[in-house]
């Protein structure tokens, strides 16, 4: 211990002992990171009003009491299938965007790539009341279709940014090879492209998900009636006071994320192209 | 002659039909952008400028100007962005700085700790500081055991909650460029700095920390536009007493039903926002912000 303390931690020879505030500081911070999250799972456990931890007694009550509201059951409902249509919806049109600005060479293509990161960089509070007057307009408001588009909306910035990245480092020769040979554009795309960069597609979709998935802002003004989001009537529900239910419903969606983030990881870890 | 140039006027026509079709396939995206945004933030542009008696009108501007709870508002709102921006670089620096020495399989388990917040629903941790942070919550239970304070303390619905969870939530967008910025340096020019003889300190903050900044500056100011716009945590961990320009936007909406009002506020924003990415563009690489995640 005293000898690792008094060993060289960079090449400038400072000693570990040296930087033990910054490893310190560092583990603290980390620690700080991360707890919040999680001390939401073993507070939705505890069979008390008040959220105490840890907690005195141990009970699945705020569970039941979440599986068996229809209110909160018709929106987890809402949220998942937004979330998988959002996917369906973004991705596909999201890698075409990407793959088609990245083959065709217009002086056009920049403009185009800034206004489809835009949704990026609009706040998310004007992109929600734009959308909640455009859908009283077209009358989709509260409605599955309207939530999914607005979701795909925001998703799309990821799709191009991942996808885009990806095909910087695809060798589009290979493409042009398999069209020499007769192949149809679409059909080099799909046979050839398409394999190289499914690493990022796929991470772009799992992204997609969880975009939907998680978003308030714009579900708090466009999804209700019929079709409530999860997020929104737990920001509701916060607004009010703190149900420990929330507590059930912020593990499940913890577990959510964390195994859609554990998909991405392995996928993002793939090198698409060789 | 004038066979190989038609020939060539050909191929450059169909070339150029070729780009414009690959061009095309940006377009649902392009549409859907245009649809649910572009035109939408048009018309509440144009609504900014119609007044209470329907004709064309500065008076939702005046009004920004005049009105003291709305120049309170915007100050509330650039001191809550300066403050989180600033806490976020003095925490996440150093442990962007820690991670980038460590031998990358320990880097990437700690990296893990930076990503998993990063992931997770901005609810749930809005949520989750919530309950911690509470009267007879777990940190005021703990202070009190450890004998920091003898009484629970308000900690949450008002500013030092609001920032605690802010910090919290941006900490893994400063993180996550400036980590890039960080490993991407050259580890030779730190040893020939050391043999130069430059001290640990002075090799840090004339070698280093230099070569950082791209990272840490594209990472702060994505902070900094984030939070201009930030609505969920402050309008949980405020309690009503911390009103960024966000939430006065909503209120106008859904307490008040004024249009006007709320859309000036949001082309303010906007207008602010792009304003910053734009001179900030010419300083900093903004992929870095966008694309240089981890992710």
């Amino acid at each position: 211990m005293i000898g690792w303390l008094r060993s060289p931690a960079s090449e400038t020879q400072v000693t570990h002992g040296q930087r033990l505030w910054l490893y310190i500081f560092a583990g603290i911070t980390m620690i700080l990171l991360v707890t919040p999250t999680l001390i939401v799972i073993p507070m939705s456990f505890s069979d008390s009003q008040y959220l105490e931890f840890p907690p005195e007694e141990w009970s699945l009550r705020w569970y039941r009491h979440y599986f068996s509201s229809d209110e909160w059951m018709l929106a987890t409902r809402t949220s998942f299938t937004a979330a998988f249509l959002t996917m369906l919806v973004a991705t596909p049109i999201g890698v075409l965007a990407a793959y088609g600005l990245h083959a065709s060479k217009l002086p056009a293509v920049r403009a185009a790539f800034v206004m489809l990161i835009t949704p990026m960089m609009v706040p998310l509070v004007l992109i929600a009341i734009g959308a909640f007057y455009a859908y009283v307009k077209l009358q989709i408001l509260y409605t599955m279709t309207g939530l999914v588009l607005a979701h795909a909306l925001l998703a799309i910035p990821l799709v191009v940014i991942v996808t885009g990245s990806a095909l910087k480092s695809y060798d589009m020769n290979l493409e042009m090879a398999a069209r020499s040979l007769g192949a149809a554009r679409w059909k080099a795309f799909l046979t050839i492209t398409l394999p190289q960069i499914r690493f990022a597609v796929v991470t772009s979709a799992l992204l997609s998900f969880l975009t939907s998935f998680d978003e308030v802002v714009i579900a708090m003004f466009i999804s209700g009636g019929d079709n409530p989001t999860l997020t929104r009537n737990m920001f509701n529900a916060l607004r009010d006071q703190i149900d420990p239910t929330i507590a059930a419903i912020s593990t499940i969606m913890v577990i959510v994320t964390t195994l859609m983030m554990a998909l991405a990881q392995i996928f993002g870890q793939k090198k698409d192209t060789r | 002659m004038a066979v190989t140039d038609l020939n060539a006027t050909g191929l450059r026509r169909d070339e150029f039909v070729e780009r414009l079709k690959l061009f095309g396939l940006g377009s649902p995206a392009m549409i859907l952008v245009l649809v649910i945004l572009v035109i939408p933030v048009g018309w509440l542009f144009y609504v900014s400028f119609i007044g209470a008696d329907g004709s064309f009108s500065l008076e939702n501007y005046e009004r920004m100007v005049e009105r003291k709870s709305y120049r309170r508002i915007f100050f509330t709102t650039f001191q809550v962005s300066l403050l989180t921006t600033a806490l976020c670089v003095l925490i996440g620096y150093p442990l962007a700085y820690f991670m980038a020495q460590l031998p990358s399989r320990l880097a990437n388990l700690c990296l893990i700790t930076v990503l998993l917040p990063f992931w997770t629903s901005l609810l749930v941790r809005t949520y989750a500081w919530l309950v911690l942070l509470q009267k007879n919550g777990l940190v005021n239970n703990w202070a009190i055991s450890l004998g920091l304070w003898d009484e629970p303390i308000k900690i949450v619905h008002n500013l030092n909650g609001t920032l605690i969870g802010m910090v919290h939530i941006m900490l893994p967008f400063l993180i996550l460029p400036t980590y890039g910025a960080m490993k991407a340096i050259d580890r030779d020019l730190i040893k020939a700095a050391a043999n130069l003889g430059a001290s640990p300190r002075r090799a840090f903050w004339t070698v280093f920390f230099p070569l950082s900044t791209p990272g840490l500056f594209a990472g702060a100011l994505m902070v900094f536009v984030l939070c201009l716009g930030f609505f969920v945590t402050p309008a949980v961990l405020g309690g009503g007493k911390v009103i960024m320009v966000s939430m006065k936007i909503v209120s106008n909406i859904e307490l008040f039903v004024n249009w006007g009002a709320a859309s000036a506020l949001g082309v303010v924003l906007l207008v602010l926002t792009a304003l910053i990415l734009w001179v900030a563009s010419r300083f900093v690489n903004l992929e870095r912000a966008t694309g240089g995640g981890g992710h």
